[in-house]
C-alpha cells in the first residue's frame, strides 16, 4: 500500500478500516541468499538497499527482539556530515544526500528536518579548527558557514555569550544538518524492504554461525537452523558477543551512552546545538521536550543504562551554556551501547571466513549514517567490493596503521 | 558505581580513571611480531559478563587496580592492586 495525503483523507472519510500493518511476520525459510543479523536501522536499510538497488529479493532480517528496539530508537535523532577526515567525510556526505530524499525514496515520513547544526567555539584555536573542518567539509561537497559571534546571537540569543571562562566566539554552522523521527526510519526501511519481499523475522536470536572449511554456510537460531548464502552481521553494540560465536575478537569495546529528554516546552531552540567547552549537545523535538546528551559513559557496559557522573556531567554543560535549562525538568534518560572502536571509526568489511561480512563499530555516530551504512553494506555483499566511499573501513587498517582517528586519542576507545 | 580501593577504601566511581581491558599487563615480547602486537594493543574479549579491567585511582592514592566486575549487572566482584596481579603472573 502506497502512503499518500489522498489516501489519508480516504481513510479518514471511510472509518480508517483500509490501513492493512506495515510488514508481515514470516515464518523463517529454511535457505535465503543474504541474511542480515539485526534488525536495527543499519540492517533494515542493508535489505532495503539490498532488495530495491541490488536486485535481491531472497533475503531476510533476523532480529533478537523486535526491530528497531536497539539504538536506532535510542539516539538522539542528529544527521550531519561535518566530519573531517578523508577517509570518513565523502561517506558521511552521501548518508546525508540519502537522507535528504530518502522520504520520497521509501514512501514513509520519517520527518526529515534539515534544521542545521551550529558546533561553538570559545577560543582562537577552536576558531582555527571550525575554519579547518568547514574547508574540509566543502571540499566533500557539504556544507559550512563560519559565524561570527553575533551571527550566533540573532540565532540563540539565549545563550551564555558572556561566560568569564568560555565565552562564546562564534561557531560552524552545517545547514543542511538536522534531525530525524528515529523510529520513523526503522519502520519506513522495514516497510520498504518487506514491500520487496524481504522476510523480517522478529524474536529469533542468532545462536551460532555454522562454518566449514573456512566458509559460513548459515546461522543457527531460537528458531532453527537458516541456511544462507552470504551473512552479514549488523548489530551495533552486539558485535563482539555475535562476531564471538564466529571465533572472532573485535577491535573494539562496548559502552554505555545515556540520552535524555525534557518536559515538553513551546518552541524554543529551531536547530541543534553543541557545546565546544563541555560535551553537551541539544536539540527540541517536534513534540517539544528538548533532546540533549554528551560522553559515553566511559567503561565497559552492556546495561543499557548509566550512572549518575555523567548525567551531572550532562547537565552541567547545559546550564552553562543555557542558563535558562535550570528551570526545566528533566523527563527520562536512558542508555544504549555503542560498539567503540579502537580509532572512532566504523568497520564495513568482509571478514576472513568467506560468505561472512561485517557492518559495526559505529561507535555514538550509527544513526546519522543508517542509509549509507545500509547502501555500502548492501554493496559489499553482493559486489564483494567496498562502495566507493567505504573504502577505508577495513578491518585491517589497525594492523597497517591507516586508522581514521577523527580526534587523534589513539587506540583507547573510551576517549573517542 | 562505588570501587573499593584496597588501600583507601570504598569510594565513587568518579575518583577513578578507567583505562580498559586488563590485558595491559601482559603486554607481548618486543619481538614478538605484529601480528601479536595488533592482537594486544586493538583487540578486545568485550566479554558480556564477567571482566577484568584496569582502572587506576586517579583522585586517591594513584595505584593502577584491576577490578574484576560485571558488564551487564555492573556488580562488582573485586578489587586487587595491578602490581600484585602483575606479581602473581610471573
Amino acid at each position: 500500500m502506497r502512503y499518500s495525503g489522498f489516501k489519508v483523507i480516504k481513510e479518514a472519510l471511510t472509518g480508517h478500516k483500509g490501513w492493512t500493518p506495515q510488514w508481515r511476520d514470516p515464518e523463517p525459510q529454511s535457505h535465503y541468499d543474504f541474511v542480515i543479523i539485526g534488525g536495527g536501522g543499519h540492517g533494515l536499510a542493508t535489505a532495503y538497499y539490498l532488495a530495491k538497488e541490488f536486485g535481491e529479493s531472497r533475503i531476510a532480517v533476523l532480529e533478537k527482539g523486535w526491530i528497531g528496539g536497539g539504538n536506532v530508537g535510542r539516539n538522539t535523532t542528529i544527521i550531519r556530515s561535518n566530519y573531517l577526515l578523508d577517509g570518513n567525510e565523502p561517506f558521511y556526505e552521501f548518508s546525508l544526500k540519502l537522507w535528504e530524499g530518502l522520504e520520497q525514496d521509501f514512501n514513509y515520513n520519517a520527518m526529515v528536518s534539515q534544521r542545521g547544526i551550529l558546533n561553538l567555539v570559545h577560543t582562537d584555536a577552536q576558531r582555527d579548527a571550525a575554519r579547518r573542518r568547514g574547508n574540509a567539509m566543502i571540499l566533500n561537497g557539504s556544507d559550512a558557514e563560519l559565524l561570527d559571534v553575533e551571527g550566533v546571537r540573532k540565532l540563540y540569543p539565549f545563550l551564555n555569550f558572556d561566560n568569564a571562562r568560555f565565552p562564546i566566539k562564534g561557531g560552524l554552522l552545517h545547514r543542511r544538518g538536522g534531525t530525524v523521527r528515529h523510529d520513523a526510519v526503522a519502520w519506513g526501511y522495514a516497510r520498504g524492504a518487506d514491500m520487496r519481499g524481504v522476510d523480517i523475522i522478529q524474536n529469533c536470536e542468532v545462536t551460532g554461525f555454522k562454518i566449514e572449511d573456512g566458509t559460513c554456510l548459515g546461522v543457527e537460531t531460537t528458531r532453527g537452523y537458516i541456511g544462507a548464502g552470504k551473512v552479514g552481521v549488523s548489530v551495533a553494540g552486539s558485535s563482539s558477543r555475535v562476531m564471538e560465536k564466529a571465533g572472532m575478537r573485535l577491535p573494539m569495546e562496548s559502552h554505555v551512552l545515556q540520552a535524555f529528554v525534557s518536559e515538553g516546552l513551546k518552541p524554543v531552540l529551531p536547530g541543534v546545538i553543541t557545546y565546544g567547552a563541555g560535551h553537551f549537545y541539544c536539540s527540541q523535538s517536534d513534540k517539544g521536550g528538548l533532546v540533549f546528551g554528551g560522553d559515553i559513559d566511559g567503561y565497559n557496559s552492556y546495561a543499557q543504562r548509566g550512572n549518575m557522573p555523567v548525567i551531572e556531567d550532562v547537565a552541567e554543560g547545559g546550564i552553562s551554556l543555557i542558563p535558562a535549562l535550570g528551570r526545566v525538568r528533566l523527563l527520562r534518560a536512558w542508555g544504549g551501547i555503542m560498539d567503540m572502536s579502537m580509532d572512532g571509526s566504523p568497520i564495513i568489511d568482509k571478514t576472513h571466513i568467506d560468505g561472512l561480512y561485517f557492518n559495526g563499530g559505529w561507535c555514538y555516530g550509527g544513526f546519522k549514517a543508517t542509509p549509507a551504512a545500509g547502501w555500502c553494506f548492501a554493496h559489499l555483499l553482493k559486489t564483494d567490493t567496498p562502495h566507493d566511499t567505504a573504502t577505508a573501513y577495513r578491518f585491517d587498517r589497525f594492523r597497517t596503521g591507516h586508522m581514521i582517528d577523527e580526534k587523534g586519542q589513539g587506540a583507547q576507545p573510551n576517549l573517542h | 558505581m562505588r570501587i573499593k580501593c584496597p588501600l583507601c577504601g570504598e569510594r565513587d566511581r568518579r575518583e577513578f580513571y578507567y583505562k580498559g581491558a586488563a590485558i595491559d599487563l601482559a603486554r607481548p615480547a618486543p619481538d614478538a611480531g605484529d601480528v601479536a602486537w595488533d592482537d594486544y594493543i586493538h583487540n578486545r574479549e568485550n566479554p558480556a559478563g564477567r571482566t577484568k579491567d584496569l582502572w587506576q585511582h586517579e583522585m586517591g592514592c594513584s595505584a593502577w587496580l584491576v577490578v574484576e566486575r560485571n558488564t551487564v549487572t555492573h556488580e562488582i566482584y573485586g578489587v586487587e592492586l595491578a602490581e600484585n596481579v602483575k606479581r602473581g603472573m610471573k
